[in-house]
C-alpha cells in the first residue's frame, strides 16, 4: 500500500474521533437539522452525549458485538447517531436506500442478517413489517418519527427517543460494558457495510474498515484543506458511500458541521439558508438548478435579461481563468467585479453557493456548458471519480487543474493503472476489505495484490496525467463493421441538452446505432407553455411532433460532433424514438442512483428496439408501470420512429481518398 | 386507504333506529374510542323565503367520530354545515353543543367555541403565504391586543412565537414545509386544499367541519387527503363532520353517515347500514319523486 501513517493517539474508530471532537471542538456545531421551521443545533459535546445515550439504549435492548444494524431513512442527525452508536456497541451499521421497495429491502436485510433496524418513519416501518413475513432475523425495530405509529404492536418496536431515555436511565448498569466494547475497536474493525446499487444482478455488501474510512477521510480532507468550521448539507442518500465519507468520515475527522434539510422538497431552500462551504452533488442536481435559473431568466424583464446575458458572457470568457488564478487583463477583472456585484453574487446567493469553497460532482459525466457555467460564476466546482469499493476517492481534480472532460489525477495514497483491455484499476488505503459473504465476487474484483477492477474503460491523457473515462468496460463493444461502440459516450452527449433527461443507445454488434430518448418534463413542459402547446400528460407531450423535431435536431447535432471523432464516428444515432414514459427506478429501469440498467431496458422494450431496426415509422406498445405505492398498471402508446441525418464518418472518407 | 367497514350493529335499519348507538360511546372496529354526544341537532328547519333548505332534521355528532353528511346536489348539505358553523340561523330547532343549548351566534363566536371549517370553494388569502394563512387560523386564540402586536414587544412577541410553533407542528403534520413561504395563489389546487385544512387545524378545533375536502382532486390527491383526515382524527382526537360526494371516500372514512335529500334526512347510520337503506338507494339512483 502507498503512504499510510497511523493517526496520532488512538484514533482508530469513528467513536474515538467523536470523543476527540467533543474535547477539541466541544462548543462548535456538529449537527443542524431544520425542524418546525427552525434550525436546531447540536454541538459536539451534546452530540457525544446523544450518541452515548443511544448506544446504551441499544445495549439495553440486547445489541451484540458483530450484529448488523440497518438504518432506513432520510438524512437526519438521529440516523447518523444510530450508525455511530452501533459502532460503539461493536455492531456494524448498514444504511439502506429509503426509496427501495420491500422486496429489494428484504434481500439486503436477509443477506446481512440484521437483528436491529432503525426506520425513519411509518412508511419504512411498514416495509420492514412486510419484510418480516419471510425474513426472520429482525428482532427489534426502532423509528424516529412518531407520526401514525400509535396503534402498532410495540412489543418489538420502539421510538428511538425512548431508547435513548432507557439508555440514560441504564447508564450505571451498562457504561462499563459500552466503554469496553468501544475500546475494542481497532483500525481493522468493520466501520460500515454499504450495499452497492448494482447495475447488474443482486446488490453486494461492501465491507469497509475503520482504516478505509479514516485514511480516506484524512487524505481527502487534507487535499481540499477542510477545517472544523466548514459546513456541508447532507441530502444525498445515506446508503450511498459518498454521504458516509462526507457526513461521517470527513465530518468526524475534521469536526465540521453536518446540516440536514427539513425534507427532500425543501432541499433547495435549506441549501440557500445554510450556504454550505463544502458541497457535493451529482451532475443531475447542477443541471436541474441551471435549468430552473434559465427558465426563470426567460420570464424576467428585458433589462434584467440583457444584464444577465451581458455579464454571463463576460463570466464565461474570464471567470474560469480568474478562478484558476491565470492572468486576466485589468479591464476584464474590473468588468468581472462589476458583474459579481450585479449578477454573479445575487445568483450564487439564490443558488445557495455564496460560501462554497470546494464543490464536487461525480457519478456521471457533466455537460461542459453546465460545468463551465458554475465555474464562471467563481464556484470552485471540481470532478472526482470514485466508487463504493474505493471508499469514494480514486481520482480527483486539484485546484487549478479543473476540466469538464477529465476526472483528475489519482487521489493521495491511491495508485491507478490501466489494464491491457483499457480497464481502470486502482489500489489504496480506501480499498474495501471484501464483499460480505461473497468470496467469489471479492476474488473477481480484487486481485491478491490489492488491485481492484473498476469496470470502467479509460486512459491517462498525455501531458497532464489526468484520467479520462470513456464508458463502462463491459458496455464498450464493437459494431458489426468492427468500429468501436461506446454507448455512454453518446448518451452523455445527448443528455447535455436540457430537453433530454435520459438517453439509451443500442448498437452492439449491429450495423447502426439507435436510441431511446426521455424528455425532461420541466424543460420541455416550460417550452410548451411558452409556445402555447397544450398537453394533458407526459405521454402526449413526449409524442408531440414539434417536441420530436426538437429532439431530432439535438440528435443530428450530436451526430455531427461524433462524426468528427475518428474513434467513435461509428456510434452515430441513425434512428431514434422518444419514450412515452420516464425511465424509473421503481420499474427497475434505473438503479436507485439513477443509472441506466441496459439489460432490463433491452428486455422490457424488445418490441421497440426491433422496430428501430426493422425500418417501421411507428410502433404500438404496451408497458407495465409501477406506481409509487407498489401497485402496477399498464400504459399504451403509439410511438413515432424517426431517422436522423448522420455525418460521413471521417475515417471512412480518409480511407476513400 | 384504510377501510372502516362497520361490523357492529349490522342489519338493515330505517332512519329512526339508526341513532340507537350506546349513549356513552363505543369502540370502532379499528380500535378508536367514540365518546358521548358532542353536538346535537334537534329538529332543525331552515328556510330561504319560500324555499325550505332543511326540513326538521335531527342527528348527533359524537366525540372523536368522523361523521359524513351526504346527499345529491341541492340536498341541503352545505346549508347544514353553515347552520353548524353559525353562518345561517335556523328558523326552528335547537343546537346543543357539549350538552348546552346554543343561542344564535355570529360565526366568530362559534369559532371561539372550538369549531373550525374549510370551504367548498377554497377561501384562502391568495396573496399571503401558506404560513401567514395558517397563522390567521390562530386568530381566535390570540390574547394580546392589536396595539401591542403592532409594536411586537414583550408578551405579543412571546405569544407570536408560541403560535408560530403550533402552526409549524401542523405544517410538519401536513407535510407542507416546502411551501411554507409560497403565496397560496401560486399553489396547485390540491395543495391549497391542504393549506385550508391546515388553517382550520391551527384553530385547534374540537369539531372540524370539512365542506367537500376532495372536490376536484385526482385519485392521488384524494388518497393523500383521506390519509390526513384519518390522521387528524387519530392524532389530535378531533371530531370531524364532512360533506363529500365521492362515495368510496365517504364509506371508507366515516364512522356514521347522515343522508339528506331535498332538505330531509332519509338515512342515518354506519356506512354499511346506509348502503343498504332503500330510500338512500332510490335517492342516488334517481327514483322519481311523487
Amino acid at each position: 500500500m502507498a503512504t499510510e501513517h497511523p493517526p496520532q493517539g488512538d484514533l482508530f474508530s469513528i467513536p474515538a474521533l467523536l470523543q476527540r471532537n467533543a474535547r477539541r471542538h466541544g462548543a462548535s456545531p456538529a449537527y443542524r437539522e431544520k425542524e418546525f421551521g427552525i434550525w436546531q443545533e447540536w454541538n459536539w459535546i451534546e452530540t457525544a452525549e446523544e450518541i452515548r445515550a443511544m448506544a446504551l439504549g441499544f445495549l439495553a435492548l440486547g445489541l451484540e458485538r458483530g450484529d448488523y444494524l440497518a438504518i432506513i431513512g432520510r438524512n437526519r442527525p438521529m440516523h447518523y447517531w444510530a450508525m455511530v452508536a452501533a459502532q460503539m456497541c461493536g455492531a456494524i451499521p448498514v444504511p439502506l436506500y429509503q426509496d427501495a421497495n420491500a422486496e429489494e429491502m428484504a434481500y439486503v436485510l436477509e443477506h446481512c442478517g440484521a437483528r436491529f433496524v432503525v426506520c425513519g418513519d411509518q412508511e419504512q416501518v411498514d416495509k420492514v413489517i412486510e419484510v418480516q413475513d419471510h425474513v426472520h432475523c429482525i428482532e427489534q425495530v426502532m423509528y424516529t418519527d412518531k407520526r401514525g405509529m400509535r396503534k402498532y404492536d410495540h412489543t418489538q418496536l420502539n421510538w428511538l427517543h425512548d431508547i435513548q431515555a432507557e439508555g440514560r436511565a441504564a447508564h450505571q448498569r451498562l457504561e462499563d460494558e459500552l466503554d469496553a466494547r468501544t475500546a475494542e475497536l481497532s483500525y481493522d474493525s468493520v466501520c460500515v457495510m454499504l450495499y452497492t446499487s448494482g447495475t447488474t444482478g443482486k446488490p453486494k455488501g461492501v465491507v469497509l474498515s475503520n482504516r478505509n474510512i479514516i485514511e480516506t477521510a484524512r487524505h481527502s480532507s487534507e487535499f481540499d484543506r477542510l477545517v472544523h468550521t466548514d459546513d456541508v448539507l447532507a441530502y444525498l442518500p445515506m446508503a450511498w458511500v459518498g454521504d458516509f465519507i462526507f457526513s461521517i468520515g470527513q465530518a468526524y475527522w475534521t469536526g465540521f458541521c453536518v446540516n440536514c434539510p427539513e425534507g427532500p422538497d425543501t432541499m433547495m431552500t435549506d441549501l440557500r439558508e445554510i450556504g454550505p462551504t463544502y458541497y457535493f452533488a451529482p451532475p443531475r442536481i447542477f443541471e436541474t438548478q441551471l435549468t430552473s435559473v434559465m427558465i426563470r431568466m426567460e420570464d424576467a424583464g428585458k433589462l434584467k435579461k440583457r444584464l444577465f446575458d451581458h455579464f454571463m458572457a463576460i463570466a464565461r470568457r474570464v471567470g474560469p481563468d480568474i478562478l484558476d488564478g491565470k492572468p486576466v487583463s485589468g479591464k476584464d477583472r474590473l468588468l468581472y467585479r462589476v458583474g459579481h456585484i450585479l449578477i454573479y453574487g445575487p445568483l450564487k446567493n439564490t443558488l445557495g453557493f455564496s460560501r462554497v469553497r470546494v464543490g464536487y460532482t461525480a457519478g456521471e459525466a457533466i455537460g461542459p456548458e453546465i460545468f463551465d457555467f458554475y465555474r464562471s460564476l467563481g464556484i470552485n466546482l471540481k470532478q472526482l471519480y470514485g466508487q463504493t469499493e474505493a471508499s469514494v476517492f480514486i481520482t480527483q481534480q486539484p485546484d487549478g487543474e479543473v476540466r469538464s472532460d477529465t476526472v483528475g489525477v489519482p487521489s493521495p495514497g491511491v495508485e491507478v493503472k490501466i489494464g491491457e483491455n483499457g480497464e481502470v484499476y486502482y489500489r489504496g488505503p480506501g480499498t474495501f476489505v471484501e464483499y460480505y459473504k461473497n468470496p467469489e465476487s471479492t476474488a473477481d474484483t480484487k486481485d491478491p495484490e490489492g488491485w481492484v477492477a473498476t469496470g470502467d474503460a479509460g486512459f491517462f491523457e498525455e501531458g497532464t496525467g489526468h484520467l479520462r473515462i470513456i464508458d463502462r468496460a463491459k458496455d464498450v463493444g464493437k459494431m458489426a463493421d468492427g468500429s468501436l461502440y461506446a454507448p455512454k459516450y453518446i448518451e452523455n452527449k445527448l443528455k447535455f441538452y436540457p430537453d433530454i433527461l435520459e438517453a439509451v443507445v443500442f448498437g452492439a454488434g449491429r450495423e447502426m446505432c439507435t436510441a431511446f430518448i426521455n424528455i425532461d418534463l420541466s424543460a420541455v413542459g416550460n417550452w410548451a407553455e411558452r409556445n402555447n402547446i397544450a398537453y394533458a400528460s407526459y405521454q402526449e407531450l413526449s409524442q408531440h411532433p414539434r417536441v420530436i423535431e426538437t429532439i431530432q435536431a439535438h440528435v443530428e447535432e450530436v451526430n455531427r460532433s461524433v462524426a468528427e471523432d475518428p474513434m467513435l464516428s461509428g456510434c452515430q444515432v441513425h434512428r431514434f424514438l422518444v419514450l412515452h414514459k420516464e425511465l424509473d427506478a421503481d420499474d427497475g429501469e434505473l438503479t436507485r442512483t439513477r443509472k441506466v440498467r441496459r439489460k432490463i431496458i433491452e428486455e422490457k422494450y424488445a418490441d421497440l428496439i426491433a422496430a428501430l431496426y426493422d425500418g417501421s415509422s411507428s410502433i404500438y406498445t404496451e408497458t407495465e408501470v409501477t406506481y409509487e405505492d407498489g401497485r402496477k398498471g399498464k400504459i399504451t402508446a403509439t410511438l413515432d420512429i424517426r431517422d436522423a441525418a448522420t455525418g460521413e464518418p471521417r475515417h471512412n472518407r480518409m480511407a476513400a481518398e | 386507504m384504510t377501510t372502516r367497514g362497520a361490523t357492529h350493529a349490522a342489519g338493515p335499519k330505517g332512519p329512526a333506529e339508526a341513532m340507537n348507538h350506546p349513549a356513552d360511546g363505543w369502540i370502532t372496529p379499528d380500535g378508536r374510542k367514540i365518546g358521548g354526544t358532542l353536538m346535537e341537532m334537534q329538529n332543525i328547519t331552515l328556510r330561504f323565503g319560500g324555499v325550505t333548505a332543511i326540513e326538521d332534521i335531527s342527528f348527533d355528532i359524537r366525540e372523536g367520530e368522523i361523521r359524513a353528511i351526504i346527499g345529491p346536489n341541492g340536498a341541503g348539505k352545505s346549508s347544514m354545515l353553515n347552520v353548524i358553523s353559525g353562518f345561517y340561523v335556523p328558523q326552528q330547532g335547537e343546537i346543543l353543543f357539549h350538552g348546552q343549548k346554543r343561542p344564535p351566534m355570529r360565526p366568530y363566536e362559534v369559532a371561539r367555541q372550538g369549531i373550525a371549517r374549510t370551504f367548498q370553494n377554497i377561501a384562502l388569502f391568495k396573496g399571503m403565504s401558506t404560513l401567514d394563512n395558517m397563522m390567521t387560523g390562530r386568530m381566535t386564540l390570540m390574547q394580546t391586543g392589536m396595539a401591542s402586536q403592532a409594536i411586537w414587544w414583550g408578551k405579543a412577541q412571546r405569544e407570536e412565537s408560541a403560535h408560530r410553533e403550533a402552526v409549524e407542528k401542523i405544517i410538519d403534520f401536513l407535510e407542507i414545509q416546502s411551501i411554507r413561504k409560497t403565496p397560496v395563489g401560486r399553489l396547485p389546487y390540491g395543495l391549497q386544499k391542504r393549506v385550508e385544512l391546515g388553517r382550520a387545524l391551527a384553530a385547534e378545533p374540537k369539531l372540524l367541519l370539512l365542506d367537500e375536502p376532495m372536490a376536484g382532486m385526482n385519485v392521488e390527491e384524494k388518497e393523500d387527503m383521506s390519509r390526513f383526515i384519518l390522521d387528524v382524527n387519530d392524532e389530535f382526537g378531533t371530531t370531524i363532520a364532512l360533506i363529500e360526494h365521492d362515495m368510496g371516500v365517504v364509506m371508507d372514512l366515516s364512522d356514521r353517515v347522515v343522508v339528506m335529500d331535498y332538505g330531509k334526512k332519509i338515512g342515518d347510520g354506519t356506512p354499511e347500514e346506509v348502503r343498504n337503506n332503500k330510500e338512500v338507494i332510490d335517492a342516488y339512483l334517481g327514483v322519481a319523486h311523487d
